[in-house]
């Protein structure tokens, strides 16, 4: 059990970003989107399409009120209130806990979306690699979603699952992928997928002397290993890419790309906003239908 | 004819001793870091609470997670098999027999001659073995035997939403803000893994009698959920934990001649 | 569209997968009634078309769920592929 009273490694930043060149009070149509997960939390605001403003940050013990939150933090120095959003959707895990969205919408479609977005119409599979879930969705053109495949039952290929081991090494998260680079023989990967056996076989690794980085890359390699087989299940089109927290994670995705021979497009969003920039643009959308039928 | 089994278990260490098909000897020993050295120790002392050699073993038969490696062994035997045949030995009328370890969960189905007639193993997932229970126990602060005994004090049914052993200990730890009572969570978790086990039961049919045997047969918060999920009693062997070794042991008996 | 409904864990992968498109001219709904577990119901997904899907307390216990329906030395044709008539229903294990 990770008590938060000594040095925390699974804790990462947590942030909110503005544009502070956009002037949004003479916008047509403010949309935004929550995604509630079971990890973190995102809230994203465009204005006329564009990102204006978001927040990602850690959803912790208290649920119901992290909409809010997230919301409340995107929407910090911006002179933005609620009243000023024309049209919210919610999404994640806790989508039923935005209380002030119009609609609900699964985080399957909204991932499509936000990654239609940021990675453009070419992409067709997109990974995404959540707190506590693993997502593998092929799109069209359009981020209409066609396979997907969602995998929030087992730890193993999860945030939580890298997290467990940051803090078992009692290294920062943020530094555990570079670190799995570091090794100068790939070793073979950690033959256990569940996180608590993992967890068994990397203590009796150290024991044996096996340095923390070479047990880093060991267990990077069989997260990506597992993540391999989650996207056959959907099979692997390209242009291909990869959302979410482990996006950030440079052990998984360089041994991903090379087990899948493909590489992963890049944006210029955070990874980590996908659901919710999704989310904003299905807001939009609907606002846009909502107007000419009415 | 002396025989003997070796159980290596991933945590402890079995042995069983007969002569004559009764048991003359035992041991168990903390499997450790050097499996070989300690499942040599573990059949010394065997050997010695026997009062025999253990060259006047006629056959020496393996099972466990290590029987690969188990030393001075004539033959190896799968898990499945001595379930079947050590849980016989002690109640014949057994068909049905549930063995949850630490690390893996197995049921298997036998006829009145103790051989196996059919089998489902939930193997590798922490949720589906006493990992599970240890881990939530881990959770709570409390020992896996309080854990066990606590649960018996509740009489509510909240549903666990995760299947996942690290998932579970965040649920845990989210009822525990909520200030939910520790013995209903003690029970949800029983209650639980309990069900994924008779789940696995109905692949091969509950046939009476069950029996459980393993390290979770020693939890009465595990066995009271069980009961109830399966809605059938449950006997429990003595000293179950040596039920692998001495379905080996059986098994050599049968080998050595 | 074709929905994947299940997950892997340690012990192997289990995923019940419904292909909607097929289910959009489906007028028996025949999965909702048929599936002795009751793991099927009728849902309008994201692109407001209605559609079969796994509940969603259900499908982290796929494994467990359809366990009646799949003795271990055994695999008679299930009920849930047997009842849904335009045969959108596959499972993976």
């Amino acid at each position: 059990m990770m008590s938060d009273d000594k040095k925390e490694f699974w804790r990462w930043k947590e942030y909110n970003w503005r544009d502070e060149n956009k002037d949004w009070k003479g916008a047509e149509l403010i949309s935004a989107g929550v995604d509630v997960g079971s990890v973190s939390s995102q809230a994203v605001i465009l204005v006329d399409g564009e990102l204006y403003a978001y927040s990602n940050m850690r959803t912790g013990s208290d649920s119901p009120n992290s909409a809010r939150n997230a919301m409340n933090w995107a929407l910090e120095d911006t002179g933005m209130t609620y009243d000023d959003l024309h049209y919210v959707v919610g999404t994640g895990y806790g989508r039923v806990n935005v209380p002030f969205a119009n609609r609900a919408i699964t985080e399957i479609a909204c991932h499509a979306r936000g990654g239609n977005l940021m990675y453009g119409p070419t992409v067709r599979t997109i990974l995404d690699m959540g707190g506590q879930d693993c997502k593998a969705i092929r799109c069209d053109e359009r981020g209409k979603v066609q396979n997907f495949l969602m995998n929030d039952k087992c730890a193993a290929g999860t945030g939580r699952g890298m997290e467990v081991f940051a803090d078992l090494l009692s290294i920062p998260i943020e530094e555990v992928g570079d670190l799995s680079l570091e090794v100068d023989e790939e070793p073979p990967p950690v033959s256990s997928t569940c996180v608590v056996f993992a967890k068994s076989e990397a203590s009796s690794l150290l024991r044996e002397g096996w340095s923390k980085k070479r047990v880093l890359a060991a267990y990077c390699s069989a997260m990506a290993h597992r993540v391999v087989s989650l996207l056959e299940r959907v099979g692997v089109e390209k242009d291909f890419a990869i959302t979410g927290g482990i996006a950030k994670n440079s052990g998984v995705i360089t041994r991903l790309t090379k087990e899948l021979n493909l590489e992963a497009l890049k944006s210029k969003y955070d990874t980590q906003i996908a659901g919710a920039l999704g989310a904003a643009l299905f807001a939009k959308t609907l606002m846009e239908k909502q107007r000419k039928s009415a | 004819m002396i025989t003997a089994g070796i159980d290596m278990g991933a945590k402890y260490i079995k042995v069983v001793i007969l002569k004559d098909d009764k048991i003359i000897g035992k041991s168990n020993v903390p499997t450790g870091f050097d499996q070989t050295e300690s499942a040599g120790k573990a059949l010394e002392a065997a050997a010695k609470e026997a009062g025999i050699e253990i060259s006047s073993i006629k056959h020496i038969a393996a099972t466990g997670a290590g029987r690969k490696i188990a030393p001075l062994a004539n033959s190896t035997i799968t898990e499945v098999s001595v379930a079947a045949k050590g849980a016989t030995y002690f109640y014949p009328s057994v068909r049905t027999v549930i063995e949850v370890g630490a690390e893996e969960g197995r049921v298997v189905k036998c006829n009145e001659r103790g051989k196996v007639e059919d089998f489902a193993i939930n193997e590798k997932c922490a949720a589906g073995a006493g990992s599970f229970t240890e881990a939530m126990a881990r959770a709570l602060e409390l020992k896996l035997e309080e854990f066990g005994e606590i649960s018996l004090k509740s009489d509510k049914s909240i549903p666990m939403n995760a299947q996942c052993a690290v998932f579970a200990e965040s649920e845990v730890v989210s009822l525990v803000h909520a200030k939910t009572p520790k013995p209903d969570i003690a029970k949800a978790v029983h209650d639980a893994i309990a069900s994924r086990i008779v789940s696995m039961v109905r692949r091969v049919g509950i046939n009476e009698d069950v029996a459980l045997v393993g390290g979770v047969s020693y939890n009465p918060g595990f066995v009271d959920s069980l009961k109830r999920g399966l809605e059938t009693t449950v006997v429990i062997p003595d000293q179950a934990e040596y039920i692998g070794a001495l379905g080996a042991a059986l098994a050599a008996g049968e080998r050595g001649e | 569209m074709k929905a994947n409904y299940g997950y892997l864990d340690g012990s192997g992968e289990y995923f019940i997968t419904i292909d909607t498109d097929l289910c959009i001219d489906c007028k028996d709904r025949g999965c909702v009634d048929g599936c002795p577990g009751g793991l099927f119901e009728i849902i309008v997904d994201d692109y407001d078309d209605e559609v079969a899907a796994i509940k969603e307390d259900k499908r982290k216990k796929i494994k467990y769920d359809c366990a009646s329906c799949k003795p271990a030395s055994d695999r008679p044709p299930l009920p849930c592929v047997n009842a849904c008539t335009p045969g959108a229903i596959t499972h993976s294990w």
